[in-house]
């Protein structure tokens, strides 16, 4: 569609169809990347592009300008059919500087032949260092085979508005509308949502900029793509990982969320501060990790079940509340927002390190519920599930995400909400006469918890060993009791739960197991090489704790299994490294113990979620025979049993 | 709301609560310990004040002091070390209908707990929390509190303790959005009752110290103030405690104190040479956090329904025909 007041008033250049892209679109901290990226990946959706959104969030509020560190933008993968990851390498790449480029340059996330933008400015910088440093970045971009354009966003904002600093985001919104042959008045709409807020003359100062972005692209550039969309049937949300656990806790009928601020958690809380109140929930802001932990556990014994929503470092901090929730078999549900570990790490990037601390975490025998949600959407119904099963068998259910789906973005088809989501009311009614505090049920070890309000059921919740009265147990066979009876929760639990479908065929050569955010890149990759005619499938795990039965025979079922996991694992290749001092994947070191299958594990501790094309490489190196000196009998050989 | 409209079941009938029905387990406290005062004070306050033992809920952290819960016919919860103020409020934030009640001790609360109580006090929930201060660690067996003076001996400062004791009335009468500060002895029970009673009438967050006698490890250490009436410094007001004729006779060290006057307070906190025993601070117009945080409907899933969809409209890519 051509702009309107368009100078060049061309038709639009016949565009090159492609089934999908990866852009990224990166600036200082502060320039507008990200909003340009969010609503550049809405119009597409709109349009009915399947899209995946990636932050590229610097570790600082206000990082140097112009620095590698301080890159801060989206990635969008946009496709012509539902995407369930943020895809590989960039095709085309918008920046802002040379600076924040070079950093992407050097964590190798352009695609060979990729397409770059590059905002021209700085060629003329009346700084030498500045024009210097430019020119050598664009050499070596020419000297590696790019072709980098420049485009004068500066200049052309600037004929428009007294700021650019302020406009070049909606200005490159233009330039990518044209790339990408998007709907113009679907990106006018946009601008009118996001700046709603805003002045009139502001939306419009914008619009102006977008327009001017297209036209200097339609007038300069012969770059043109259209990818197929594939207009929705029924309606979508599109919402990242943590705005979805937070709509999770109001469907949930929770109506207590205590949290202490930590990244990248905190914007789950941020979304429901904001709205928790509309169905007369309240966030508690604790003065820290343990306080907002307690505080919940309170608020559940109480009858109201609460969440608390925390990351690495405050999961941590919450280690001996959540043993006494166990103990004292109270309903509470904790969140984790994994991110880099171990200590403060790396708060704004992706890692799935905290899996074994959640199911082994908290001294003693603290059995409790873990699962980990597998995609976007699943951040919503995960945290509806852990509310029910958390009340069900009144104990804690730690639901894991990471800062990849925290932030990332797709369309899910709407929830239809359902009354069967939130719990029955508080239970007041008078405790018939001989119930205990508890009456451990003993085939599943339960307990009908008794709540405070109750005419009849007085009694004190202890952390201590404790009897069916809950009365201090001073006698070793009263506390295996209670030991025996949590612990049966779980197999009870585990009895509801379905065995996971297998993807791809149910035996072959390799299979590939991951749990959590990786499902959707590990599929991508399972099916990419199925393509190719290997024999490979792949077992994606929701439950952790108890973990369904049926995974052990499914493991035999194939030659070799490998663990792909966002944690650390030992390389078998570092010359240190044998079978008698390897550190496995944290999923590795659990199936293995479950299952007594050999299982081999492949997991990475980067920046950025696993790619599915790192995820494939890793494939075919596993299925080729690999040159290893070391003696490793059994190391390959997870065989029939 | 949905929790008020619950206690129309629970009504009480018409019988009078008995002394009895407040009485939960044995206590297992030494022989003379100054919380077996503190107990009976507590029991005869429920039972005057009738409450319904169903509707009260004791909560404590872990100490000699945090047995308390088990030797009370009400709810309790006994939960970790420190924790005790942070779990009330949870329990407090969405039933303002319960009675919350917090027992803590010197090392539970001005040590392993000391971040939560200060923010406690900040949030002015409305509870009752008595923080029974013996100046020592009991259940691990004599250790140096806070609160010890200077020169104990124990376990862990078997030459002397090294430094000045904490001083919990002139840090609590330092806090922010502060609305009632008391001191009692566990050895005066009638002031003792007294003042448990204004704590539990005043609603907010009500802060009471109680010197409490340990004669397992501190035998000695409150002995002079038992035996000499004229250690005491007994605080009056007609919006304080108000002294029975007997007991105004024996203690003559008297001070009128406006419950009011702030700075008065610390004053007496601060640089007394006497221990003061009354209501030191009160204040009934601070607002309490959990009238704040109230929901304004009527929770239902028809609320919830539409808040939902609300949120979900945001969001949504409708089909384009």
């Amino acid at each position: 569609m051509p702009a309107k007041n368009s100078k060049v008033s061309v038709v639009s250049k016949p565009a090159m169809a492609i089934n999908e892209h990866v852009v990224e679109i990166i600036s200082d901290s502060g320039e507008g990347a990200q909003k340009c990226g969010q609503s550049f990946a809405s119009i597409a959706a709109k349009m009915g592009n399947g899209i995946w959104t990636v932050e590229i969030i610097p570790a600082e509020i206000q990082p140097p300008a112009r620095s590698i560190e301080g890159a801060s933008g989206n990635r969008i993968r946009l496709a012509a059919d539902r995407v369930t990851n943020g895809g590989d390498k960039a095709n085309l790449m918008v920046a802002f500087n040379e600076q924040v480029l070079l950093g992407r340059l050097h964590a190798d996330e352009l695609a060979d032949g990729a397409i770059i933008l590059l905002e021209s400015k700085w060629r003329t910088d009346p700084n030498a260092a500045v024009a210097k440093s430019y020119s050598n970045v664009y050499e070596r971009l020419v000297a590696d085979g790019f072709k980098p354009i420049e485009v004068p966003m500066e200049t052309e904002c600037l004929k428009l508005v007294a700021d650019a600093r302020r406009g070049k985001n909606m200005f490159v919104l233009g330039l990518l509308c044209s790339i990408y042959s998007l709907d113009m008045q679907l990106a006018r709409d946009q601008i009118s949502t996001i700046f709603k807020k805003k002045s009139a003359k502001i939306i419009s100062a914008n619009h102006s900029l977008l327009e001017a972005g297209y036209d200097w692209a339609e007038a300069n550039l012969d770059i043109k793509f259209k990818i197929p969309t594939t207009p929705a049937k029924e309606p979508h949300i599109v919402i990242n990982g943590n705005t979805a656990l937070g709509l999770g806790v109001m469907a949930s009928g929770m109506e207590v969320c205590a949290m202490y601020p930590i990244t990248p958690a905190t914007s789950a809380s941020h979304y429901l501060s904001d709205v928790f109140k509309n169905v007369g929930g309240v966030v508690h802001q604790a003065e820290d990790e343990i306080a907002a932990c307690a505080f919940a556990i309170g608020s559940s014994y109480a009858g109201k079940c609460a969440v608390t929503i925390t990351s690495g470092p405050g999961y941590s901090l919450k280690q001996e509340c959540i043993g006494l929730a166990v103990m004292a078999e109270i309903p509470l549900v904790v969140i984790n927002v994994q991110r880099g570990g171990p200590s403060t790490g790396q708060p704004t990037k992706p890692e799935q390190g905290d899996m074994l601390t959640a199911v082994f975490g908290s001294h003693g025998d603290a059995p409790k519920v873990v699962m980990a949600a597998t995609d976007i959407e699943d951040c919503f119904y995960s945290v509806i599930t852990a509310r029910r099963i958390a009340e069900t068998f009144n104990t804690v259910v730690v639901l894991l995400s990471d800062a990849g789906l925290a932030t990332a973005q797709q369309p899910c088809p709407r929830p239809e909400f359902s009354e069967d989501w939130l719990a029955p009311p508080i239970d007041q009614s008078p405790v018939e006469d001989g119930r205990l505090a508890y009456d451990w049920q003993l085939q599943t070890g339960r307990v009908n918890r008794i709540i405070p309000g109750q005419p009849n059921g007085m009694h004190t919740v202890t952390g201590l060993a404790h009897d069916r009265r809950s009365c201090v147990a001073y006698n070793l066979t009263v506390n295996k009791e209670g030991v025996r009876n949590r612990s049966l929760k779980l197999a009870a639990l585990q009895k509801t739960l379905k065995t996971p479908p297998v993807f791809g065929d149910d035996t072959g050569e390799l299979l590939v197991v991951g749990w959590g955010s990786t499902k959707g890149a590990i599929e991508e990759a399972v099916q990419r090489v199925r393509n190719d005619g290997y024999s490979v499938s792949s077992l994606h795990l929701r439950f952790i704790q108890p973990m369904a039965s049926g995974i052990k025979e499914i493991l035999q079922r194939f030659d070799k299994v490998l663990c792909v996991e966002n944690n650390w694992s030992d390389d078998m290749e570092d010359d240190l490294i044998t079978e008698d001092n390897r550190r496995y994947s944290n999923l590795a070191w659990l199936l293995r113990a479950r299952s007594l299958v050999d299982i081999d594990c492949w997991g990475e501790v980067g920046e950025q979620p696993i790619k599915p094309g790192t995820v494939e490489r890793v494939i075919r190196d596993r299925l080729a025979p690999r040159a290893i000196n070391k003696t490793a009998p059994n190391r390959a050989a997870a065989g029939r049993h | 709301m949905a929790v008020r409209a619950t206690d129309l079941l629970l009504s009480s009938g018409d019988e009078e609560h008995t002394l009895e029905e407040y009485e939960g387990r044995m206590p297992r406290w030494c022989t003379g310990c100054g919380d077996l005062a503190i107990l009976a004070a507590v029991q005869k306050l429920c039972r005057d004040k009738q409450l319904n033992r169903e509707k009260v809920v004791f909560v404590s952290g872990i100490g000699c002091s945090s047995r308390f819960p088990h030797y009370m016919g009400t709810y309790g919860f006994h939960g970790l070390h420190g924790r005790a103020l942070p779990v009330a409020e949870g329990v407090k934030m969405r039933r303002p209908d319960l009675d919350v009640f917090v027992n803590t001790g010197d090392g539970d609360c001005c040590s392993i707990g000391a971040a939560h109580w200060m923010h406690a006090t900040r949030y002015n929930m409305n509870m009752t929390v008595m923080m029974h201060d013996n100046n020592i660690y009991g259940l691990t067996k004599k250790q140096a509190s806070p609160t010890s003076p200077k020169g104990t001996r124990s376990n862990t400062t078997p030459r002397g303790s090294d430094l000045d004791a904490f001083d919990p009335l002139a840090a609590t009468l330092g806090m922010s959005n502060l609305s009632f500060v008391a001191q009692a002895v566990d050895w005066i029970p009638e002031l003792l009752y007294k003042i448990i009673k204004q704590g539990y009438e005043h609603r907010g967050f009500s802060f009471i110290r109680i010197l409490q006698r340990c004669p397992e490890f501190m035998p000695n250490r409150f002995e002079a103030c038992v035996q000499d009436p004229d250690k005491l410094l007994l605080l009056t007001h007609k919006n304080g405690i108000e002294l029975s004729p007997g007991l105004a006779k024996v203690y003559k060290n008297q001070k009128e104190h406006d419950p009011l006057d702030l700075v008065g307070a610390q004053e007496i906190a601060g640089t007394s040479e006497r221990v003061p025993v009354g209501i030191l601070y009160r204040n009934d117009s601070v607002p309490c956090y959990e009238d704040l945080r109230q929901p304004t409907e009527l929770i239902t899933p028809q609320l919830i329904r539409k808040g939902l969809e609300t949120e979900l409209d945001k969001f949504t890519i409708w089909p384009s025909d």
